[in-house]
């Protein structure tokens, strides 16, 4: 688990599509998405709000619910194709394999159970083991997270904000998966809780997991990650090395979100970008951001890019034809 | 947990102005009716001064007023009074013959419209926008507007008149009363073992309890199918799923939470509950508080109406205290 090695893929989401199927019309919420994240790899999922960020996160672990669907393609989770697996064995790798944690920790957590039993239930869900021993690990897991092993007895609601999301990253890493989605872990929480929860998570790499950072915020995805994926409008329009997309974004919207992230150090004029994510049940002919591009050139309405390799990063605009 | 007692203490003060408002109501709202008990009692053959002297002897020749606080008085002291007609037995006793039989029967169709109402309304909210859940919804309407009497006749003619499989009316086969302990019936003949009483008396209990359990389920499957529905699409319930937690764990653990408001209802259907209860005892001959209180209303035996009116007061009063702090034990963030 803790061997750092070169660069072996642990999942790989190959074509994959999701839609919504809504009665105004089919909502594509993740449309022909490729990527890939490495054993121990840090990688941030980047985009607007709506741009099949989560759904796409949702979509690894097979929690899309009707009226979504997965209509398409392959997420190869350690040589499996996972989406192929009946419901069941499906089960057995959510939370096992895959650890989640989510955007407001204030709902996440049952308000009726006590921590403990929130953290016993799902370690005895997996693992064979007796409700002692499971409690013993509960508490030294909120001991690895930062919190003291006492927290065991306690209700959420007697947590704040930050509290209670250690617990959920506690709970999301108990039986040590390989890999851990964390959608938007901070954006219910104050900027100094943010910060620890981002060291937290990124202890957690260190030890040799996997991350998948979904966020809106930029500035948190660039300190951390190692490659960095742009969601636009249902596809990916940007996935490589993280220092490199930001210190040279090649499409327009990864360049337009690094624009807009305000710098406190750097006396810099912020350039909000124009418009708004489209409507994805009708999206624009051609491009999906061509409406907001300021690059913008004739093919753009008319056909929609191909995906290229630039500079061992892929991305998805016709500039690079 | 102090905070619960000193909670309990307050509510348990709130009872007394309750009781005294309903009880001036009854008073006063039986007084107006015409009629009292002794020209009930005794018909218009007897002349009238001797009319006059048993007036006098039950007080009632007495200013309203006066007979109005000594009557407070008399309440407070714990003294129900004794009944206006006939034997002139003190009401306490006859409440303490009448009431095991209401208790039976509510316990009963209580807990048969909780059941009812928890399965109709998970089913439909488990399976929603189903036909299932459709059909479950109807149920839930149909069963909030049945008229008791009518349901319950319904049920006396398929059940009891073309099948012969329950008894019509009454609490049990005459003759076969167990031995009395706490007056019901079914616990009764299971404390003294006797398993005769027992059928008998749950199969007169089934018609009774089924026709106001299922009038009373009907609020009961709206309000789980609305509460599952709501706590099903909680950031929890997807947690819990993103954690691999198997369905029926996660089903549990959504009722548990859309049980919560369930049992604020619990405690407001209850005082629907004995008033369901006195149609349903008028249909199937219950010889409960329902029959006792229309009976003696009939007769204008003040003391009566009002001593169990004051009874079931206080009845509804220590359930829904009990149903407050069965919540407060239940949702971790509610102690007072």
């Amino acid at each position: 688990m803790s061997k750092m090695k070169g660069a072996e893929v642990l999942l790989e989401v190959k074509n994959l599509k999701t839609y919504f199927f809504s009665r105004r019309g089919v909502l594509r919420a993740v449309d022909d998405v490729s990527m890939s994240i490495n054993r121990g790899e840090f990688i941030g999922v980047v985009g607007e709000s709506g741009c099949g960020k989560s759904t796409l996160a949702f979509s690894i672990i097979r929690l899309i619910l009707p009226p979504g669907k997965i209509v398409n393609g392959q997420v190869i989770f350690n040589g499996r194709d996972i989406l192929k697996l009946p419901e069941e064995e499906m089960r057995k790798i959510r939370g096992k394999d895959v650890g989640m944690i989510f955007q407001d920790p204030m709902t996440s957590l049952d308000p009726l159970e006590k921590i403990g039993d929130q953290i016993v239930e799902t370690i005895m869900e997996h693992e064979k083991m007796d409700k002692k021993e499971a409690w013993e690990k509960a508490a030294k897991l909120l001991e690895s997270v930062g919190l003291t092993g006492d927290r065991v007895n306690y209700y959420p609601h007697q947590l704040s904000g930050g509290q209670r999301q250690r617990i959920m990253i506690a709970m999301a890493i108990s039986l040590n998966p390989q890999l851990l989605i964390a959608d938007e872990p901070t954006t219910a929480l104050d900027v100094v809780v943010q910060e620890k929860i981002m060291d937290l998570l990124d202890d957690l790499r260190k030890e040799g997991r996997a991350i998948m950072l979904i966020t809106h915020d930029f500035s948190l995805a660039v300190d951390r990650a190692d490659r960095i994926a742009v969601m636009y409008a249902g596809w990916l329009v940007e996935f490589g090395n993280a220092e490199k997309l930001v210190e040279e974004p090649l499409h327009p919207y990864s360049d337009g979100l690094i624009q807009s992230v305000p710098d406190i150090w750097i006396d810099r004029e912020i350039k909000p970008m124009p418009g708004f994510p489209p409507d994805l049940t009708n999206p624009p002919s051609g491009c999906r951001f061509q409406p907001r591009c300021p690059k913008a050139m004739g093919i753009c309405k008319e056909k929609e890019p191909p995906t290229l390799e630039v500079d061992g990063r892929t991305v998805k605009c016709w500039l690079y034809k | 947990m102090s905070s619960l007692k000193a909670y309990i203490i307050t509510r348990a003060l709130l009872v007394l102005p309750t009781v005294i408002i309903l009880l001036t109501l009854v008073f006063f709202i039986l007084r107006i009716l015409p009629g009292d008990p002794i020209a009930a009692m005794v018909g218009q053959k007897v002349p009238p001064e001797v009319l006059e002297k048993m007036r006098e002897e039950a007080g009632l020749n007495k200013p309203i007023l006066v007979q109005y606080i000594s009557y407070l008085y008399d309440i407070f002291r714990g003294d129900f009074g004794r009944s206006m007609i006939w034997g002139k037995r003190p009401v306490i006793n006859e409440i303490a013959d009448r009431f095991p039989a209401t208790l039976e029967l509510t316990i009963f169709a209580f807990t048969i419209s909780v059941l009812l109402g928890i399965l109709t309304g998970s089913i439909a909210a488990f399976r929603r926008g189903s036909k299932l859940d459709a059909s479950m919804r109807v149920y839930s309407i149909v069963a909030y507007t049945l008229f008791i009497p009518w349901f319950g006749m319904l049920l006396q003619m398929l059940f009891g008149v073309y099948m012969h499989i329950f008894p019509i009316g009454g609490r049990i086969a005459p003759g076969m009363e167990p031995e009395r302990i706490t007056g019901l019936y079914v616990l009764d003949s299971i404390l003294t073992f006797n398993g005769e009483a027992l059928s008998s008396a749950l199969l007169h209990l089934f018609l009774p309890s089924l026709t106001l359990g299922v009038v009373l389920s009907g609020a009961y499957t709206r309000i789980v199918r609305n509460n599952l529905i709501e706590v099903l699409h909680q950031d929890f319930i997807t947690a819990y799923r993103a954690r691999g937690i198997r369905r029926s764990r996660i089903a549990y653990h959504a009722m548990k939470n859309a049980f919560i408001p369930v049992i604020t209802l619990m405690g407001l259907q209850f005082a629907i509950l004995l008033a369901g209860a006195v149609l349903t005892e008028t249909t199937f001959s219950w010889p409960g508080m329902g029959t006792f209180l229309l009976e003696r209303i009939q007769y204008r035996d003040y003391t009566s109406v009002q001593g169990a009116i004051v009874f079931y007061a206080l009845f509804v009063a220590v359930i829904s205290l009990i149903v407050d702090i069965i919540y407060a034990l239940l949702d971790p963030r509610i102690r007072y």
